[in-house]
């Protein structure tokens, strides 16, 4: 039976192709005491809440390896329809290539039915791709999206657990988060007070959190459409730094110097105008 | 969310990924992070530390300096596992005071490092889990940086770094202070004044990318003068 919204249909039963292969990685790679590359997780504190016109979404920019931080501005809200965003917690590469999946065939679905997908439907899929793999992807996500029954906001846990809540928060900084969140929700809230919850909520997350941090992204879901702010609050510690650190050119010692002569012979020569209008 | 498969083939607990770190079984050591440095110059000497106290992915304290005054002439900056750097500055200042009392006289920057060393290696198989940083002034007023690790070895240095970022410190200080790979600059000598723009340079890029550095720095500068100690902020998150 072909799905309308795959391209293939996936195989029945639960897929472990990947395990043996894993394991033998694993061996090659101890055996020559190399150890094996550590996957780079977000660490993140990410909140969403319904609101009366619609559906906010808030995230920080922290992806730290480790005790490291790998990447200062990562955009964790990630596009799935146009009306329909999630954003992502735990493994980094699982929440990008799980989120871009969903979005390619939402699309495929989008354009086989004519129709808009409406957030049910995305968070099926996620949670039947993500229990199939029995929570070796690690990715929890917040999905929120507008769509013609409504406004909706759903999680979805990495063993493909979904909870369908008024307003949430997840990652190492959820607690921070959701503490402001139980403080100040109220059902049907005007817009803008929405995006300063939502946005009170991550800056407590990253205050409390060390492996969140930087700015913050909101991203708001209306039925009038998107508006996704990043950075809707830029770091308030700006780099304050008292010396200048540059060196000058021939700082580095050069210790050989090669020249090899590319032997080039002009065969034709052609001249193609660009439209530049 | 409850998770089923929470035990690995081993019989042992799988850690979650998307959590902090779980315990899997009772360990008397426990990280609080922090990181010192410590430069020396011609007559001065400069101890500094970061002031966030953090365990897991949470902040213990925002103000919890690891530099320790000793004498006059004497600070340590000790970062690892708080509990063992309370207790080891505890028994260094007694063991100051016991010798102040037997000769009479202060103990000297030196003989501190000797004397921490052997302190250190006595607990050579249940160690103190820090990273310890001696700076101070010499018998001839020159100033003196002296780095131990958790066993009790120990060098004079003319600058070090130690504790979560210092594997970031390091190589910036190399070339900063001792002009390594570097081409045709003047070796300067290091002033007072740069010295401090230095350290506190450094620390802000610390700050940027090692989560358990931040929140304030506190320098402290040692000169024949005295100890003088300042305060700068860093980012909190």
């Amino acid at each position: 039976m072909a799905l309308s919204n795959v391209v293939e249909t996936p195989a029945s039963g639960f897929n472990f192709e990947n395990v043996s292969r894993n394991v033998a990685l694993k061996g090659l790679l101890e055996g020559g005491h190399t150890k094996a590359p550590k996957p780079m997780k977000t660490g993140t504190t990410i909140a969403g809440l319904v609101c009366k016109d619609g559906v906010v979404l808030g995230a920080d920019t922290r992806a730290t390896s480790g005790e490291v931080v790998a990447d200062k501005m990562c955009a964790k809200i990630h596009y799935i329809s146009p009306n329909m965003y999630c954003c992502g917690a735990g493994t980094a590469a699982d929440t990008e290539k799980t989120t871009d999946l969903l979005s390619s065939n939402l699309t495929i679905f989008s354009m086989n039915s004519g129709r808009n997908p409406r957030v049910v439907m995305a968070v099926n899929i996620l949670q039947d791709m993500l229990f199939r793999y029995r929570g070796q992807i690690g990715a929890s996500l917040i999905l929120g999206g507008v769509d013609c029954t409504g406004n909706h906001l759903y999680t979805v846990g990495p063993y493909g657990s979904i909870d369908n809540v008024p307003y949430l928060a997840m990652g190492s900084g959820d607690l921070a988060a959701l503490g402001i969140l139980e403080d100040r929700f109220k059902p049907n809230m005007e817009l803008e007070e929405a995006k300063e919850l939502v946005r009170d909520a991550i800056h407590s997350g990253i205050m409390s959190d060390l492996a969140s941090g930087n700015n913050i992204d909101i991203c708001v879901i209306t039925k009038q459409g998107v508006d996704y702010i990043r950075p809707y609050q830029e770091s308030e510690y700006k780099d304050k730094r008292q010396r200048r650190y540059k060196y000058r050119p021939g700082t580095t010692s050069i210790l050989t110097e090669k020249i090899v002569p590319l032997e080039l012979e002009v065969v034709q020569e052609t001249v193609q105008r660009m439209d530049t209008a | 969310m409850f998770a089923t498969q929470v035990y690995g083939d081993n019989g042992k607990m799988k850690e979650y990924h998307y959590t902090g770190p779980v315990e899997h079984r009772f360990s008397p050591y426990s990280f609080n992070g922090g990181t010192v440095l410590a430069v020396a110059g011609e007559d001065f000497a400069i101890v500094a530390s970061d002031t966030r106290l953090s365990e897991g992915y949470s902040i213990h304290s925002r103000d919890s300096p690891k530099c320790y005054k000793l004498t006059d002439t004497t600070v340590i900056g000790c970062s690892g596992f708080h509990g063992d750097c309370l207790t080891l500055t505890k028994i260094i200042d007694a063991r100051l005071k016991m010798y102040k009392h037997s000769n009479n006289k202060c103990m000297t920057s030196g003989a501190i490092a000797a004397m921490l060393s052997t302190i250190l290696y006595g607990r050579r198989f249940f160690p103190y889990y820090v990273y310890n940083i001696i700076g101070g002034l010499d018998e001839e007023g020159k100033g003196a940086v002296y780095s131990f690790d958790p066993v009790g070895s120990y060098q004079r240095d003319t600058y070090k770094a130690g504790g979560s970022a210092s594997a970031m410190l390091q190589p910036l200080l190399d070339n900063q202070i001792g002009f390594k790979n570097m081409e045709g600059v003047q070796h300067l000598p290091l002033s007072q004044e740069k010295a401090v723009q230095l350290v506190k340079d450094v620390f802000i890029s610390a700050a940027e990318r090692d989560v358990y550095t931040g929140d304030a720095l506190r320098i402290c500068i040692i000169t024949k003068e005295g100890i003088k100690e300042e305060t700068v902020p860093l980012r909190k998150d």
